[in-house]
């Protein structure tokens, strides 16, 4: 009752820090899917570049991502204080599971598939597009799904490095020991990672199906 | 049917093999020192047990590999010569597994190398009804299905009529009635011939079953263990002395249900 209260008075700021994730959520995806997406096609050609490429996201995800956050301040350029920093420590993050399903989805389409364009004369690039990206979508999707969810969670933690958010409530509330609003953040959070969830699952099906 | 284009006529082999030789990567060699002429309009059928080297060969042709020496000659041209991609546009390609896309209908399976050679969609649309037609496909219940609409035999039909598209003076066909059940296979190898009669095209099929190759071939081109044994009319063959040859033909006299090749059509 005091949560909704709390919520209710305070709905204009509910509001615009659940903007505020929102909206780092989505410039860190389109960000890591920019980047992602033409890597991961990239590395099914060259196994080298694969190796280091797998291997250094993995080991970005393993950082703590309030350790991130924190390593990312001093840099120049990328760092500081505010959100720019806190959309560069989620692109990372948001990487890895994109990069990998890209990988998986297009290295295993049907060999057979592939090589029936190859020798029907399709080019590289012919049969990248309107072959291999068409049949990996559903696995590129739920890469991209994955990595939604798991940066609208991380996005409370941009709140320490001032960079706004739901993660403002959280924080206040640990200040405070106020469990309402700890609460205040972290219900609003989790419903907006729920909503990506079935949001990209229902496209996922969607396509699927077509 | 598209129009012929005018094919320059050469008599001695319009696919012509010159000492070719294939390795793997590691070395071992898959194909060593083939010479094979191949005439305009011919069915030669590679012939031979698995690991005999009838599929790298038949790679070879749409330069999906790359002679190790030697050199494989397409209307007189060396396939290192020739840019692979229009090569390849003039040789259709039938595999066993189909490779039909699974993403696109039918139409758009058969039309997509008429598409890539920028037809009009009113051309390509006239073509693939005349396609399906011709490999026995009611248009109209089939053009906008999907591959795992049909059944196997069905797809294997969908698969030759992709390879006619362009209307492509070669055609390499690498098992392509394998996955079939006996009766559909039958069924198949009737219809290629009826097709190849009114569309004499250039084929070279792939296979490992000798009876098949007794139907279909006009040649047989034997292979083992990457070497060429030796070429035969059907006829011939039944005649060959090589004990390669007769380990085939011991399978054809041999117990076991009978399927002797009904001749022709």
């Amino acid at each position: 009752m005091n949560l909704l209260r709390f919520l209710a008075d305070n709905r204009a700021e509910v509001f615009r820090l659940t903007l505020e994730h929102l909206a780092l959520v989505a410039v860190a995806m389109l960000f890591a899917v920019a980047i992602g997406l033409p890597l991961g096609v990239a590395l099914c050609r060259r196994a080298g570049l694969r190796r280091w490429v797998l291997a250094g996201a993995s080991v970005m995800q393993t950082v703590p991502s309030l350790a991130l956050f924190g390593f990312l301040i001093p840099v120049p350029l990328l760092g500081g204080i505010g959100a720019r920093t806190a959309i560069v420590a989620l692109t990372l993050y948001a990487l890895l599971p994109i990069l990998r399903n890209t990988y998986a989805g297009i290295s295993g389409v049907d060999p057979a598939v592939v090589e029936a364009a190859r020798g029907m004369g399709m080019t590289e690039r012919q049969i990248l597009w309107r072959v291999q990206v068409p049949l990996s979508l559903g696995v590129i999707l739920a890469g991209v799904r994955v990595a939604t969810v798991v940066s609208v969670g991380i996005a409370t933690i941009a709140a320490a490095i001032g960079a706004g958010g739901l993660g403002m409530y959280i924080f206040r509330g640990l200040a405070m020991v106020n469990h309402q609003v700890i609460l205040a953040g972290a219900i609003p959070a989790a419903i907006l990672a729920l909503l990506a969830d079935f949001g990209l699952g229902w496209v996922e099906r969607r396509l699927a199906a077509s | 049917m598209g129009a012929d284009e005018p094919e320059r006529q050469t008599n001695r082999g319009i696919v012509a093999f010159r000492r070719v030789s294939y390795c793997l990567p590691g070395g071992r060699p898959l194909v060593s020192d083939l010479n094979l002429e191949i005439g305009e309009g011919e069915t030669l059928v590679l012939l031979g047990r698995s690991g005999s080297g009838k599929t790298t060969t038949l790679k070879l042709i749409n330069r999906l590999l790359e002679p190790a020496a030697g050199e494989v000659l397409v209307e007189g041209r060396s396939t290192q010569a020739w840019d692979p991609i229009r090569l390849r546009r003039r040789i259709g390609y039938v595999i066993q597994e189909v490779g039909l896309f699974p993403h696109l209908t039918v139409e758009r399976n058969v039309g997509l190398v008429p598409e890539l050679d920028g037809w009009e969609p009113t051309r390509i649309r006239t073509r693939v009804q005349e396609l399906l037609l011709l490999v026995g496909l009611d248009p109209d219940a089939f053009a906008r299905r999907r591959p795992h609409e049909l059944s196997g035999g069905q797809r294997q039909r969908v698969g030759v009529a992709r390879a006619l598209a362009a209307d492509p003076p070669f055609l390499l066909m690498d098992e392509p009635f394998g996955a079939l059940d006996p009766v559909t296979r039958a069924e198949l190898q009737h219809e290629f011939l009826a097709l190849q009669a009114r569309l004499r095209k250039t084929v070279v099929l792939v296979t490992h079953d000798v009876r098949e190759a007794l139907l279909l071939a006009t040649r047989i081109a034997l292979l083992s263990e990457g070497r060429l044994v030796g070429t035969y009319a059907p006829a011939a063959f039944l005649r060959a002395a090589e004990p390669e040859a007769r380990g085939f033909l011991e399978v054809l006299s041999g117990p076991g249900p009978q399927n002797v090749p009904r001749g022709g059509l």
